[in-house]
């Protein structure tokens, strides 16, 4: 893949150039896309069935004096601070660029990236544009942070307040599913635009949430391809037993005869055990080809260091490590040697892009250790709220609720992302990023586009169908088969 | 011995040190003051945090160690100086007053040093018996432990401080009487007891990572093993109860999982508390007494 991008630099310089004059679309009058005329032609389909149904393309109304109020609930205190302050900052950091008239480049050109002649992924470096607006709609934006200090009433008591005293516009925020599984109910009850910005296990369908994080199927089935591929066909999981380590070891069982490999143990974690000692015993008689690692939390962590020191070292695959907590980077070496996660963001991606969206973030937080992967979707999201916004005209809640189904695809600092109007998801560039002995990490195998098609099988179309449900591997006939 | 044996016996020796370290401050503060101290797991941290301050900041392993617990105990000397004094008289306030700490503790780690730090690495390597491998530190941690245990049973019976310690907690006012500064006293457990906490806090601090809320995962173990130890002996109670935990967690973990364990471990402490509600260092006071009654009666017949 890194090959034919490069072998792309031409093209994808010169496109660059043509983006800072690019022709505009009709309704970019409120300063909404920048698209190229190539893109314009091949979007004209999407665009114009999105105006049949009812999509108001209409020119933005005056400036308002009024802020446009955003409210986020991000943890900055208790068990999940670690994960929530940069998420955070990155909406900070997106929000200030708004207010200062920037964008990401984003166009209706649907799945695919922005179309160019050769190639299949526009590999731009400049993401950040002119949007040719003031803040949102030339309405400022107004950030409305409290902190639901990890406690999941603390979440519901503040969402009630930003959205019945704040009467915010949009809602973002939530750690861990339980969070988000706490605030959805009320999102549901007062119709409120909400974002969640996660990796998870899956499942939401909810015509009020959008999910901007990778899913089980845009992690799992890449990370096992690899590891099977790499290291041998007999795995063996550790799951944290709660929701998400059960869900994704049933998506681990489920996949693994479909890709010829078996699972040859299991074991559920508690979340409040902190001793693996009788586990790696067990691990080290079960001698797996490779171990795939759903464990998480504080107490989970003692795991590597237990089980290096212990030189219980098998190569381990993951679809929450390292990007999400920085692992690498907190545990002395070589706990986490053998690592492989698959992510659609991590800080080392070395994309000039990335490198330039780095820069900017810790130039605005330079205390801040790590951008993780959470904390570029939230930033990606923030910009994706803004773009659907000047698409809809307006921030009227269900306006721009249709927009964002309305198939915006947007660069972000990990590739091109698109919103999937059926199931609220966003396809994601996918790598493997495997960590070496000094836990310096590389990016192994990419996937530059991988949908969030799973709901999509089992009949979701919210775009046709409101639902307010999440689904689990267990409700899939496909998968009963298996597990 | 053979390699299943040997890794049974490991497994219990790592479990037995963790139940140990984790309990031993508590109980001397609740055994000697009578004092439920639930800022014990922020000084854990605390522990934790200077042990990884210093040993980045070039201190041999062992140096850091010793001053990690020294700098906790002088802190849980502080404390106990300036808010822990005024609640002697009634636990509950104590209680909450501890809470309080506790909560000021770490988010105040927070605040101050952010969300993480960097670990320390394992020392000592590994080693290999049979299909399996295991840590020289962990294998170590469980002598260490009962060293820990046979030094403090000296302090308290072989030197003039642990005596006048034990007087302290039997009677204050007698204690006072002849002379026994006792407020001193006070002030000194409750620096043995954080300087213990902070020491654990050390000790485990390069088996996972140094967060503010590190001391969370040794609350459960610690508070289990105090309550069915029972305050009456400390070092008695910290001992049988950390066995019959380890005793009854160890084969489960081994055979079932670790889940199956954590239920045992729970089935363990309720059939315990019903049965001794004042733990087993009571019970085995108890014991002696009647053995003592018995010897006694023995002795008037001849």
């Amino acid at each position: 893949m890194s090959d034919n991008r490069h072998g792309n630099d031409d093209v994808t310089q010169s496109d660059a150039t043509l983006g800072r004059d690019d022709a505009t679309l009709p309704n970019s009058g409120s300063g909404g896309f920048t698209v190229s005329r190539r893109d314009f032609i091949k979007s004209a389909a999407v665009v114009g069935a999105a105006a049949a149904a009812g999509f108001p393309f209409i020119q933005a109304r005056a400036a308002s004096d009024k802020t446009l109020k955003f409210g986020l609930l991000e943890d900055r205190s208790g068990n999940f601070a670690l994960f929530g302050a940069p998420k955070y900052h990155a909406t900070q950091l997106a929000i200030q660029e708004i207010n200062n008239g920037l964008t990401l480049r984003s166009g209706p050109t649907g799945p695919g990236g922005r179309g160019l002649d050769h190639g299949y992924y526009d590999d731009t470096d400049d993401i950040l544009v002119q949007s040719g607006d003031k803040g949102i709609l030339g309405r400022k934006v107004e950030l409305i942070a409290p902190d639901p200090q990890s406690d999941n009433r603390q979440f519901q008591q503040l969402a009630r307040r930003l959205i019945l005293q704040d009467k915010v516009d949009v809602l973002m925020g939530g750690f861990a599913s339980s969070e988000r599984e706490a605030l959805r109910p009320i999102m549901d009850q007062t119709k409120q635009l909400y974002f969640y910005n996660n990796q998870y296990e899956g499942g939401v369908a909810d015509e009020y949430t959008f999910c901007t994080g990778a899913v089980a199927e845009q992690q799992i089935i890449p990370v096992m391809e690899y590891m099977i591929a790499h290291f041998g066909k007999r795995i063996y999981i550790l799951a944290a037993d709660y929701n998400f380590g059960q869900l994704s070891a049933m998506w681990t069982r489920a996949m693994a005869p479909v890709l010829g490999a078996t699972v040859i143990g299991q074991e559920f974690i508690p979340l409040s055990v902190s001793d693996f000692t009788s586990t790696i015993s067990r691990i080290q008689e079960k001698k797996p080809d490779w171990l795939m690692m759903y464990i998480t939390g504080q107490n989970h962590s003692n795991y590597y260091p237990q089980a290096n020191a212990s030189h219980a070292r098998f190569p381990m695959g993951s679809s929450i490590n390292m990007a999400q907590g920085y692992e690498h980077l907190r545990f002395a070496p070589p706990a986490l040697a053998g690592m492989h996660v698959a992510v659609n963001y991590m800080q080392e991606i070395p994309t000039p892009r990335n490198k330039a969206f780095v820069e900017r973030f810790h130039k605005m937080f330079p205390k801040e250790p790590y951008i993780s992967q959470q904390t570029q979707n939230a930033y990606i999201a923030t910009h994706l709220y803004a773009i659907a916004a000047r698409v809809a005209g307006s921030t009227d809640q269900v306006a721009v609720r249709k927009a964002l189904e309305s198939g915006i695809g947007m660069e972000a600092p990990e590739g091109w992302v698109f919103m999937d109007p059926a199931t609220h998801h966003l396809s994601h560039y996918i790598r493997i990023a495997s960590a070496d002995e000094k836990q310096h990490i590389s990016f192994v195998q990419e996937w530059p586009h991988i949908e969030p098609w799973w709901t999509r099988r089992l009949g979701v179309n919210l775009v046709r169908t409101p639902e307010y449900k999440q689904y689990t591997p267990a409700e899939d006939p496909l998968f009963k088969k298996y597990v | 011995m053979g390699p299943e044996a040997f890794n049974i016996l490991y497994q219990f020796g790592v479990n037995l040190a963790f139940l140990l370290f984790a309990s031993l401050g508590l109980i001397v503060i609740l055994g000697m003051i009578n004092i439920i101290n639930l800022a014990h797991g922020e000084f854990i941290m605390l522990g934790a945090y200077t042990f990884t301050f210093s040993y980045h900041a070039g201190m041999p392993f062992l140096l850091a160690l010793v001053v990690a617990t020294l700098a906790v105990g002088l802190f849980g000397m502080v404390v106990e100086r300036l808010a822990i004094r005024r609640f002697y008289g009634d636990k509950l306030i104590a209680l909450v007053a501890t809470f309080g700490l506790s909560l000021i503790l770490s988010q105040g780690t927070l605040l101050l040093f952010g969300p993480s730090e960097k670990s320390v690495p394992l020392p000592l390597g590994g080693f290999s018996y049979g299909p399996f491998s295991y840590s020289v530190y962990f294998l170590l941690l469980p002598v260490a432990a009962l060293a820990l245990i046979a030094a403090l049973g000296l302090f308290f019976y072989r030197t003039r401080l642990g005596m006048e310690m034990r007087a302290t907690m039997q009677n204050p006012e007698m204690a006072r009487a002849l002379g026994v500064r006792v407020d001193f006293i006070y002030s000194l457990t409750f620096g043995l007891g954080a300087g213990l906490a902070g020491l654990t806090g050390a000790l485990y601090a390069p088996t996972t990572t140094v967060v503010p809320l590190f001391g969370q995962s040794f609350i459960a173990p610690a508070f289990i093993t105090v309550v069915i130890g029972g305050g009456v002996n400390p070092l008695l109670g910290a001992l049988s109860s950390g066995g019959f935990l380890s005793v009854i967690t160890t084969p489960l973990s081994s055979a079932i999982g670790t889940y199956a364990a954590r239920i045992g471990l729970m089935l363990a402490a309720l059939i315990i508390i019903r049965l001794l509600p004042d733990g087993f260092s009571a019970y085995l006071r108890e014991l002696r007494a009647r053995r003592g009654v018995r010897q006694a009666r023995q002795t008037g017949d001849d």
